[in-house]
C-alpha cells in the first residue's frame, strides 16, 4: 500500500474522537462558566433590578423549584414543535421531489418558494390559531409546519437538481432508469442540502411553537409560562421557562445533526475536525 | 456469441446544436474493428466528446446513424455494451471505492458474492488493491481515475468509451495509468474508442488515430499506427514513433488551416441539462 503513495487517513475509534472533542469544547466550556459568574457578579454588584435582569442562581432556584411544572410545559411545546417540523419537512420534501420530477413547473414556482422565505410567516401565527383553534395543540404545529416548509423546500430541490451532468450520463449509459438514477444519484447526492435545511427548521419549529403560543394557548404551554410570568412580574419564572425553551431548542438541532453525521459518515464535513 | 465484423459503424453522422446554432459534426463516417484502440484528436470544439457520446447514446445525432456491434447504439446502451470513463472521474462521493466498481454490477442485478469477486478482481487490475473501503476523496487524482476505469471495466462491457481520461492529471501519472491502460486493453481484448489532445498519447495508446479538425467537426484523416505490441518506454523513444507523431501533427495543422478559411463559428460547447 505504501508505494501507492497515500496513506489510509485514520478513522479513530469512537472513544478517541470524543476524548478529542472534550479537550476541544474545554475553552468554551470556561467562557460559558465565566459568562454565568460575571452575569452573577454584576447583577449582586450593581443590585440590578430583578425586572431587569434575575441573578442566575434566582434562576436556577427558581428552575428547581417549580421543575415538575416547566418540565409538563417542554414537553407540551416540544411536541407542538416535533409535530410542526415532521409535518413540514415531510411535505416539503414530497414537494421538492414531485417538482424535481416536472422542472418546467419548478422554475415557475420556485420564484415564490424564495419570496415566501423572506416573508415574516410568524406574523400568520394569529390566522392558524384561528383556523386550527387557539387551545388545540394544532394551530401551534401548523404554524411551526408552515414556518420550516419553505426552506427544506427550496434546499431539497437544490439538492435534487444540482447533480452533476456527467454523473447522471454514466448512471444512463449503464441503462438505469429515472427511479434508478434517483435513487442512487439524485438523492444521495441531496442530503446534505436536506439535512443543512433540517438543522435550521428544528429552530423554526421551536419559535413557530413558543411564538404561536404567546397569542393565545392551553396554560400548559411554555410560551404561555413565559408570557404569563413575566406580565405577572415573575422574572425568574420567565427566565426558567426561556432556559428550558433553550435547553429543547439545542437538543433538537443536536439530535437531528447526530442523524446527519450517521446517515452520511461517508461526506468529508461529518469527520471529526 | 460470435463476434461481428465491425465494432462501432458510423455512418453520415452529423449533430447541429440548436442553441448557439452550431453544427458541432458534419458526415462523419468511421468503422471500429473488434478490438481496435481507435482515438479521436483534434482541436477543441472539433467536437470528438459531442462524436463520442452519440456513439455512447448519451446525444442523438440530427443525420445518420450509429451501429455498435451490429446494433443501434440505443440498444446497445441498453444492452450495456458501453464502460464510460469522463474526464473528472465521476464517482459517488458517498459510495466506497469497492461500492462505486460494482455500481454498474447491482443496476445489473448480479448476486453479492458475484459481484465481490469481480470488485476483487478489477482492484486487482488497476493495482488498488487494499483501497476498497476507501471514500473518492480520500484518494489522488490519479488513483480516483483508475477506480473509474476499474468501474468500467467490472461488467466487461463489448466497448470502452474514454473522454479524456488522463486529461487532468500531470505528466507522469499520465505516461505510467497510459502504460497500465494498454496492459488492460491487451489482457481484456476490449475495443477502445478515445479522446484525447495529447498528441503523444494517442500515438502510444492507439491502432489508428483519428484526426479531427474544427467547425464544423469532420475528420481530416487517419494514421494507421503500426508500433509493435506490447509497446512500453522505449516505444516512446522509437524513431518510427516520432514519425507518427508528425504525421498527426501535419494532419492536425490541415485541419486547422482548412478552419481559418470557412470562417469563424462559436465553439460547440456540451451544453449541461442540470441546474434551475
Amino acid at each position: 500500500m505504501s508505494s501507492v503513495g497515500v496513506a489510509a487517513i485514520p478513522r479513530g475509534t469512537l472513544g478517541r474522537r470524543v476524548g478529542r472533542k472534550l479537550t476541544d469544547w474545554l475553552p468554551a466550556a470556561g467562557v460559558l462558566a465565566g459568562g454565568i459568574l460575571l452575569w452573577e457578579g454584576l447583577v449582586r454588584g450593581l443590585e440590578i433590578e430583578r425586572f431587569l435582569l434575575p441573578a442566575p442562581s434566582a434562576i436556577v432556584d427558581t428552575l428547581w423549584e417549580r421543575r415538575s411544572e416547566l418540565f409538563d410545559a417542554g414537553v407540551y411545546t416540544f411536541s407542538e414543535a416535533l409535530g410542526g417540523f415532521v409535518i413540514g419537512c415531510t411535505l416539503a420534501v414530497l414537494a421538492a421531489i414531485g417538482l424535481a420530477r416536472f422542472r418546467r413547473l419548478a422554475r415557475s414556482l420556485m420564484p415564490f418558494a424564495i419570496a415566501a422565505n423572506a416573508v415574516p410567516i410568524i406574523a400568520f401565527a394569529p390566522i392558524t390559531n384561528q383556523w386550527f383553534g387557539p387551545l388545540e395543540k394544532t394551530s401551534k404545529m401548523a404554524i411551526a409546519a408552515i414556518l420550516v416548509f419553505f426552506p427544506v423546500l427550496v434546499n431539497t430541490l437544490r439538492g435534487l437538481t444540482s447533480v452533476r451532468p456527467s454523473s447522471i450520463e454514466l448512471m444512463r449509459s449503464y441503462a438505469a432508469g429515472e427511479v434508478e438514477i434517483f435513487r442512487r444519484v439524485r438523492l444521495p447526492n441531496a442530503l446534505p442540502y436536506i439535512f443543512s435545511a433540517l438543522k435550521v427548521a428544528t429552530v423554526l419549529a421551536m419559535i413557530g411553537a413558543i411564538v404561536g403560543e404567546y397569542f393565545v394557548s392551553s396554560q400548559e404551554a411554555l410560551g404561555f409560562q413565559i408570557k404569563n410570568s413575566a406580565a405577572l412580574f415573575q422574572f425568574e419564572l420567565a427566565w426558567a421557562a426561556i432556559v428550558v425553551a433553550s435547553v429543547l431548542g439545542i437538543l433538537f438541532y443536536a439530535s437531528v445533526a447526530l442523524v446527519e453525521r450517521l446517515t452520511m459518515s461517508w461526506h468529508p464535513s461529518t469527520r471529526g475536525e | 456469441m460470435s463476434s461481428p465484423p465491425v465494432a462501432v459503424a458510423v455512418s453520415g453522422l452529423s449533430k447541429r446544436f440548436e442553441r448557439g446554432n452550431v453544427q458541432a459534426l458534419e458526415t462523419i463516417d468511421l468503422d471500429v474493428r473488434p478490438g481496435e484502440f481507435v482515438s479521436l484528436i483534434g482541436p477543441s470544439g472539433c467536437g470528438k466528446s459531442t462524436l463520442l457520446r452519440i456513439i455512447g447514446d448519451l446525444i442523438q445525432p440530427s443525420e445518420g446513424t450509429v451501429q455498435v456491434n451490429g446494433k443501434p447504439a440505443h440498444q446497445a446502451r441498453i444492452d450495456r455494451d458501453y464502460g464510460i470513463v469522463f474526464q473528472d472521474a465521476v464517482l459517488y462521493d458517498w459510495r466506497t471505492v469497492a461500492r462505486n466498481i460494482s455500481l454498474p454490477l447491482e443496476l445489473a442485478g448480479v448476486d453479492r458474492r458475484r459481484r465481490d469477486e469481480r470488485v476483487r478482481e478489477m482492484l486487482e487490475l488497476v493495482e488498488l488493491t487494499g483501497f476498497e473501503k476507501h471514500h473518492p476523496w480520500q484518494l489522488s487524482g490519479g488513483m480516483q481515475q483508475r477506480v473509474s476505469i476499474a468501474r468500467a471495466l467490472s461488467f466487461s462491457p463489448a466497448l470502452l468509451l474514454m473522454d479524456e481520461p488522463f486529461g487532468a492529471l500531470d505528466e507522469m501519472t499520465r505516461e505510467r495509468l497510459n502504460n497500465e491502460l494498454l496492459q488492460i486493453w491487451q489482457e481484456t481484448g476490449s475495443t477502445v474508442v478515445f479522446v484525447t489532445h495529447s498528441i503523444a498519447e494517442s500515438v502510444f495508446l492507439s491502432t489508428r488515430v483519428v484526426v479531427m479538425s474544427a467547425r464544423p467537426g469532420r475528420i481530416a484523416g487517419i494514421v494507421e499506427i503500426d508500433l509493435p505490441q506490447p509497446r512500453g518506454p522505449e516505444t516512446r523513444e522509437s524513431p518510427r514513433f516520432a514519425e507518427h507523431i508528425t504525421e498527426v501533427r501535419r494532419l492536425l495543422r490541415k485541419g486547422h488551416a482548412d478552419e481559418a478559411i470557412e470562417g469563424e463559428t462559436e465553439a460547440p460547447l456540451y451544453v449541461a441539462e442540470e441546474g434551475l
